[in-house]
């Protein structure tokens, strides 16, 4: 609508590379596995020959629809967030030491050291807090936003559309969708060569 | 905004790691990201010790919970493959206090070595592969799931030849299509990840697998529909 009404080019985005190029342009990182966590997706990914490939992912339930769901049925309010209402009654611990375990084990198995947090529950500060304890053993840094550009944004969704527009990349309106099912390692990262 | 900008500098070197307490001549082998490798003797015997560490960022509670949980569950899963008929180290002893598993050690190399090496030829190679597959149909069957099926976790021994089982760390009991399904979905991501080059190593894994599993219907279907999700 507004690429017509303006008469510029569209640009398609996958959503959960949004959330990685903002990730490393707010943070700095420059090869991190990323531990994708939101609402909808819990991911572990790491970044190999154009690719952000998936080394692990929950296949039944996403991590924050699992705390969401918690939430309602102990009958939590949403606001600010579920998560953060559980997080005021108990702690998150044992699911938050299984993500946090499940990035080291993919640090360890590609050799990097970096770890970046994306996505709604990544402002959690437990999390956080577990993950940098972690890296930090490593040798490593934790890379982490707060909830301005953890939950998601426009700016993650501008950025590497800019990205790949700038190498002539767009997106005939005609070959314009919506789909839920876009896998992350669909996209080619044209704008990464290393 | 970032809330960690500056690199940190290790503060786990393998310099201030020391040996478990009372163990003489022992030698670190490898440091994994659970647990610290050790080789030395026990009455005697070559033996290999497995000593899990703690983990900082886990609460002490959970972390001592989840510790000794994986320390016993690793202990019975290698007792249970064994009494399967499948091959693995003996194991010697549990000292729970110190997080540490002493079991044979193995003199052979493993498959992954075997194959990235290129020290298999064909025939070698089918033989390895239905044997693993024999293996897994056996490990199955008997109601276990290795949960780290990898290349890097079996070993040709190299008195006999024979395949030897090595890692429970992340085993468990289940009869489950589904649980053994994905035990051979990662055993065939493990394969392309790491042995790409080599074509059709999990055909003959699965071909022999239906040769000796009884309930290797169930548990290929599973595995199918595990390969057609998105």
């Amino acid at each position: 609508m507004l690429s017509l009404l303006w008469g510029v080019p569209l640009v398609g985005v996958n959503h959960c590379v949004g959330h990685i190029e903002m990730g490393r342009a707010v943070t700095g990182a420059v090869d991190p596995v990323v531990l994708y966590v939101s609402g909808g997706n819990t991911q572990v990914i790491a970044y190999s020959h154009q690719r952000y490939r998936i080394f692990g992912e929950t296949i039944d339930m996403a991590v924050g629809n699992c705390l969401d769901r918690f939430a309602r049925l102990l009958g939590l309010s949403n606001d600010p967030s579920p998560g953060y209402n559980i997080e005021q009654l108990a702690k998150q611990e044992t699911v938050f030491a299984m993500l946090v375990e499940i990035t080291e084990r993919a640090m360890a198995h590609t050799g990097k050291n970096d770890v970046l947090v994306v996505g709604g529950v990544g402002c959690n500060e437990r999390l956080q807090g577990m993950m940098r304890t972690m890296a930090e053993e490593r040798g490593g840094t934790l890379y982490a936003t707060d909830d301005r550009y953890c939950i998601d944004n426009g700016a993650m969704i501008a950025w590497p559309g800019l990205l790949a527009f700038k190498l002539g990349l767009t997106t005939p309106l005609k070959e314009t969708t919506c789909t839920q099912r876009f896998r992350t390692d669909d996209v080619l990262v044209a704008w990464r060569d290393d | 905004m970032a809330t960690e900008e500056l690199p940190v500098t290790s503060t786990s070197g393998q310099e201030d790691v020391e040996p478990i307490v009372g163990l003489k001549n022992c030698k670190l082998v490898s440091q994994g990201a659970e647990a610290r490798v050790w080789e030395t003797t026990f009455c005697g015997q070559p033996c290999i010790v497995k000593q899990r560490f703690s983990k900082k960022y886990r609460h002490p509670a959970l972390d001592k919970k989840l510790t000794a949980t994986r320390l016993k569950q690793e202990a019975r899963s290698v007792l249970r493959a064994r009494k399967a008929g499948v091959p693995t180290p003996v194991l010697y002893f549990v000292e729970v206090e110190s997080a540490s598993i002493y079991m044979e050690r193995i003199t052979g190399r493993s498959i992954r070595h075997l194959l990235g090496d290129g020290l298999l030829d064909a025939a070698g190679t089918a033989r390895v592969m239905a044997e693993v597959g024999r293996l897994l149909a056996l490990m199955h069957d008997g109601g276990l799931i290795h949960g780290d099926l990898t290349t890097s976790n079996m070993l040709v021994r190299e008195s006999d030849g024979a395949v030897v089982m090595i890692d429970f760390g992340l085993s468990y009991n289940s009869k489950l299509p589904e649980d053994k399904g994905v035990d051979l979905y990662v055993m065939e991501r493990a394969l392309t990840s790491a042995h790409s080059q080599l074509e059709g190593l999990f055909d003959q894994i699965l071909e022999s697998y239906k040769k000796h599993s009884k309930q290797w219907s169930a548990t290929f279907n599973r595995f199918a529909e595990g390969n057609t999700f998105p």
